[in-house]
């Protein structure tokens, strides 16, 4: 534990070592002025205080130069404080925001089948709660170090002035640092623990916080609170146990300085009997004991907090090692114009689960229109995500103008291709900025154009900002068919080569979706089009049309020839005609009856 | 809202009784441990004095006496020491065990407006890193606090028999530091309070980015997203330097008056000793009791530096207790439901959110019980509005809507949310199996009964396609699931919940056709006897409905059973018929 905790400080150091050195340097002094401030009292009452009392008289220059001396080492150690602490603390935020960014960054490159098995509020925990465990004993640090010179400086003062007096604090100091090591050890599962459960914590909170409307609307809130107490009392008393054994510690490091203060008193009185020593001698040391105590404790808080921080540490590395990235090539599709799709013997699973798509080709020509039918849970959206690259295959190859989708660049894959997906996703931003997304292509004349195909252009221009409107957060001030409309439009708007809807035209007028479609279709600058559908209107749209059934292509072809041929498709799509004719036949026999 | 710091830990206290109990133990102890710390210095003042500089030379017997009295005082000490800090972090994670979980169930009893207005990793800060700030605090800087405090009492009580006049020049050289400290308390909080809410926008910042990983990466905008966190993770750094700044500036006003102190005492110590009123045992005595004087009011300084991050945390937390909700549960002071199925009156009902234009206007109508009623209209016309009102996730503005008679504002939630369930647009799912998932409706159901249930719906052959059935996890948000897969488990959860009224606010609009059908002829089938409205965009369940009602730009425009209104040419739903006609054929 002890190793792993200061090899993450050594990380710490070399990543700011001028901060370090800085607050090294102030703490470094500030220990040196403690120490002289130790001989200066001593010596006072040796040669002032003590001729002095004898006396029974001194003389206001001494008394001025007392008192210079004591305001000095003030100002001095002033100085040394602001370096040690300013240096100690930007130290520590420094590196705070350095792993946040550098842990949030894994977050935006990791995929999104990593996404799914990780809860957002421990994803929330690893960037705050557990980057900060990790510095926490940055703050004492430079303090810690700059002790130890203190102690080193302590312990060569003490043998120039007696090495039986000295003795006590080579016992001594080294017993506080085998007591912390101690500490430090047994603490280390309890720190992990603790770390571990605030974690869970988040999670809970957020996930509960996100289900808010299902939790209230089905009367659980007594329920949910049962759920996230059972962790808090899990973390309460993981915390309570973290402090019983500070509890034992702490006492017991504040004690062992006293302990040689009353060594060196009895020692002292020795030396002193012996001849060895002066009475200012001995005081000098007693008040140095005395001071030390408590800077000795800064390494004590170091050590006392690398546990924790080890415990942060590896939880963020975890997030920071995570693999499974999908990493971009370098190519662009070459060409313009609508592009070329085609998935060529996909096979695809989650995870270790059963083939949800299983031996899947098709194509989807230039400027063609290609409908996605199947019953629920039969791998359309599967499809739509492979299609755009948000997963890759376990087998077989998919193809973007004969480009093998792995090989492209972000912003080649990304510029020449769009999905929107069936659950509309809105930045906490502008509708301008949602629609952007800060792509230059995108002017505010092009925001426009595409509000106005996905006729999301009239509620635009009522919201009191129009574009400059702040929707919220996941737009919760925007019904959810306004919300499909803008995410419509984010995506026409950057005038893609290949268009994925996964079923986002539900909420969208079929005439609408028909000029939608009808716009985007042939000419040079015009999409191809994968299209998710139930609604007849928006299939008989579709050049061609592919059937699945439980993740197998079953039947490609035009409406008209699936309907001829395929009784699982008619079923299918004919199922509200066939629903309202039940009706009127049950009606009429009610009638007849 | 910005409390002052001593109001917001006077409201913090009365929030948590539990932190009240056994305080004064706990700080009987904390005086015990510091007593020992004075100990030391008054057995140096005695060793030196009357051991080593005795009347007969050095007498080391008595000085051996000293130091083991005062050696058995810091044991005792220590112990005292180890039992005040077990009470006072039991005490202390207890209560703010107890903070976490109430604050929690508020955030959940504030209404949908309320929770909408702030962002989740907001509210999420406020249980976790909220709290963990006072936590922290009470852990490390809590305990000094108590402590510094203790021995700052004690020294001072020690140092007034040593010498008062000393004493009082102590207390003169600190006091340009106490009223510098005391000014810059309230920058403190200020700065604090900065981070604080710095680290909750970072966290609403970060968890968007995590929540919409997908969309992020389908448009490659990692960049921009990258920049917006950035930011939000750059202004909590400046603002954490910048609450650093103020504190080392407040703290070092300390050592100023340390500095101060020491120097003024062997001055006035020197000038009062000439004259034979102080011996040099007892000057020494003094210097280190000024020592032990320093200490606590250097860590105290720094403590209150700390505790007004923690007064920080505090404040967030109790600003959201504070929110009273809006849509409030009548509990004890409510009614129950009548029995039986339920009728559904709205009378002269008008909604605005805060601050925006009428969504629903002057809505006056009646539904009979045992009625399958369907609300269609255009997107953004008021549906998922009327949902709402009519389930009490929000209080009309004008107008009241009753259950039976019953005002909804009168009847208890214990009884309302039994009895009104509602299946809203995306029927989030949590991160566990199926089978827990529709538990949540009803905990004591056994596996049996959730795949009957699954049966009576017509979903038996998913559910048997599924690799694990009931125990398939369905992932975060439900993610592992399809869209419309997860609407079908939403379903069954609210099936299972066996409602009296039941309120689908487009509850399949992702489910394919033929599945649909097939809900649909199920929930006829079970929902004899119950009262359904279902907000609905495809106009086969208004075909299938009893009544429909039609609601264009937040008014009711028509209503009647789908046959009459296609009667009323070029009305809406008749154009919306033929449109959806024209979808389907």
């Amino acid at each position: 534990m002890l190793v792993r905790g200061l090899r993450v400080l050594g990380q710490a150091i070399r990543t700011e070592p001028r901060l370090f050195t800085i607050g090294v340097a102030g703490s470094s002094v500030f220990g040196l002025l403690v120490i002289a401030n130790s001989y200066v009292v001593g010596a006072v009452i040796g040669r002032v205080v003590v001729p002095a009392f004898g006396a029974g008289s001194t003389t206001t220059g001494t008394l001025v130069l007392i008192a210079a001396v004591f305001l000095g080492l003030s100002v001095l150690r002033v100085a040394t404080i602001f370096g040690r602490r300013l240096g100690a603390g930007y130290m520590q935020f420094r590196l705070q925001a350095r792993y946040r960014r550098a842990v949030t960054r894994r977050y935006l490159s990791l995929p999104p089948a990593w996404h799914q098995k990780h809860a957002t509020g421990t994803l929330l925990s690893n960037a705050n709660s557990d980057v900060e465990a990790s510095f926490v004993p940055i703050a004492p640090l430079p303090f810690a170090v700059g002790t130890i010179v203190m102690i080193l400086a302590a312990v060569v003062a003490l043998f120039l002035t007696d090495w039986v007096l000295a003795m006590v604090g080579v016992v001594l100091f080294p017993a506080l640092f085998a007591l912390n090591t101690f500490y430090a050890r047994r603490m280390s599962p309890r720190q992990i623990k603790a770390q571990r459960m605030r974690a869970k914590v988040s999670a809970v909170a957020h996930e509960s916080f996100d289900g808010a409307l299902v939790v209230k609307t089905m009367g659980r809130e007594e329920d949910e609170s049962r759920r996230f107490k059972v962790f808090v009392d899990e973390l309460r008393d993981a915390l309570i146990s973290v402090g019983r054994l500070r509890g034992l510690f702490d006492p017991i490091m504040d004690a062992l300085p006293s302990v040689g203060t009353l060594a060196v008193l009895l020692l002292g009185a020795w030396r002193l009997q012996n001849g060895a020593i002066t009475v200012t001698e001995l005081v000098t040391v007693a008040f140095l004991f005395t001071v030390l105590a408590f800077p000795v404790r800064a390494i004590g808080w170091v050590l006392g907090e690398l546990p924790r921080s080890v415990a942060g540490w590896e939880r963020v590395q975890a997030v920071l090692a995570a693999e499974g990235d999908l990493a971009y090539g370098t190519a662009t599709v070459a060409g313009s114009g609508p592009a070329t799709l085609r998935f060529d013997k996909v096979d695809f699973a989650y995870g270790d689960g059963p083939l949800v798509l299983n031996d899947v080709s098709f194509t989807v020509p230039p400027g063609r229109t290609v409908a996605l039918v199947g019953a629920t849970g039969s791998g359309k959206s599967t499809i739509a995500s492979l299609a755009v690259r948000l997963v890759d295959p376990d087998a077989g190859e998919i193809t973007l103008d004969g480009t093998p989708l792995p090989v492209l660049s972000e912003a080649g894959l990304t510029t020449a291709s769009a999905l929107v997906p069936q659950l509309p996703f809105v930045f906490d931003d502008t509708v301008r900025g949602n629609i952007t997304l800060e792509r230059e292509t995108v002017d505010d004349a092009a925001v426009w154009e595409a509000l106005r195909l996905a006729e999301a252009d009239g509620f635009v221009a009522k919201l009191p900002g129009a574009l400059d409107t702040a929707v919220g957060e996941r737009g919760t001030s925007l019904s959810g068919g306004q919300r499909q409309r803008l995410t419509l439009a984010r995506a026409l708007a950057g005038r893609p080569r290949m268009l994925v809807l996964d079923d986002a035209t539900s909420a969208v007028d079929p005439r609408v979706e028909a000029a939608i479609l009808a716009s985007l279709r042939g000419g040079d600058a015009g999409a191809s089009i994968l299209v998710v559908a139930y609604r007849r209107a928006t299939i008989a749209l579709a050049d061609e049309v592919v059937y699945l059934e439980q993740g197998k292509v079953v039947a490609t072809g035009t409406h008209t020839e699936l309907l001829a041929a395929h009784p699982g498709y008619v079923d299918l799509v004919t199922a509200y005609e066939k629903a309202e004719a039940d009706k009127a036949e049950a009606e009429r026999v009610e009638a007849e009856a | 809202m910005t409390a002052g710091t001593y109001a917001t830990i006077k409201r913090g206290l009365a929030l948590s009784p539990e932190l009240r109990p056994g305080l004064g133990g706990t700080i009987a102890l904390a005086v015990v441990q510091m007593s020992g710390r004075v100990a030391v210095p008054i057995a140096v003042q005695q060793g030196i004095d009357h051991g080593i500089r005795g009347a007969g030379g050095p007498d080391l017997a008595f000085v051996v006496k000293v130091v083991a009295f005062t050696f058995v005082a810091l044991m005792i000490s220590t112990l005292a020491g180890y039992l005040m800090t077990r009470r006072l972090f039991t005490v202390s994670e207890t209560a703010l065990g107890a903070l976490r979980s109430r604050t929690f169930r508020h955030i959940h009893d504030l209404s949908m407006l309320h929770q909408q207005s702030e962002r989740r990793g907001t509210m999420v800060s406020r249980v976790t890193s909220d709290v963990d700030q006072i936590s922290l605090f009470l852990q490390t800087g809590g305990v000094q606090l108590l402590l510094a405090s203790g021995q700052l009492l004690v020294s001072t009580i020690v140092m007034f028999i040593y010498s008062w006049q000393l004493t009082i020049v102590v207390l003169l050289a600190f006091g340009p530091a106490v009223a510098i400290i005391r000014l810059f308390q309230k920058r403190l909080a200020a700065v604090y309070g900065a981070v604080r809410e710095r680290t909750g926008v970072m966290l609403g910042a970060i968890a968007e980015s995590v929540v919409g990983a997908t969309v992020i990466r389908a448009y490659g905008v990692a960049g921009r997203t990258e920049k917006r966190l950035d930011t939000s993770i750059g202004r909590l750094e400046v603002a954490q330097k910048k609450a650093l700044r103020t504190s080392v500036t407040s703290f070092s006003s300390g050592e100023v008056g340390a500095g101060l102190a020491l120097a003024g005492v062997v001055v006035a110590g020197v000038l009062i000793g000439v004259d034979g009123g102080l011996t040099v045992g007892r000057l020494t005595a003094f210097l280190f009791l000024v020592t032990l004087f320093i200490q606590p009011v250097q860590i105290a300084t720094d403590m209150l530096n700390e505790a007004q991050n923690a007064v920080a945390g505090w404040r967030r937390v109790l600003d959201v207790l504070d929110l009273e909700p809006d849509v409030k549960d009548p509990d004890e002071a409510g009614v129950d439901l009548p029995a039986g199925p339920l009728s559904v009156r709205f009378a002269d009902v008008s909604f605005r959110y805060p601050g925006g234009p009428i969504v629903l206007a002057d809505v006056d109508l009646s539904l009979r019980a045992r009625t399958k009623v369907a609300v269609v209209g255009e997107t953004g016309s008021g549906k998922t509005t009327f949902a709402k009102l009519l389930t009490r996730l929000m209080d009309p503005v004008e107008g009241e809507v009753l259950l039976s008679g019953t005002p909804l504002r009168d009847v208890r939630f214990s009884a309302l949310r039994s009895r009104v369930v509602m299946v809203p647009q995306d029927g989030f799912l949590f991160d566990a199996t199926i089978g827990e998932n529709i538990r949540f409706a009803d905990a004591s159901l056994t596996d049996d009964q959730l795949t009957a249930a699954f049966t009576e719906l017509g979903l038996a052959d998913w559910l048997a396609g599924l690799p694990n059935g009931l125990q398939t996890p369905v992932g975060e948000r439900g993610e592992a699931l399809s869209v419309g897969e997860r609407q079908l488990v939403a379903l069954v959860r609210a099936y299972v919940a066996d409602p009296d009224l039941l309120v689908l606010d487009e509850a399949t609009s992702a489910v394919d056709p033929a599945t649909e059908v097939r809900l649909q002829h199920a929930l006829d089938l079970v929902t004899r006897g119950r009262t359904t409205v279902a907000i609905a965009h495809r106009l086969s369940t208004a075909q299938a409905a009893d009544e429909v009602i039609v609601v264009d730009a937040g008014r009711v425009v028509q209503r009647g059973p789908h046959a009459d209104l296609l009667t009323q040419k070029d009305s809406i739903y008749a154009n919306l018929y033929a449109s959806w006609l024209e979808q389907t054929r």
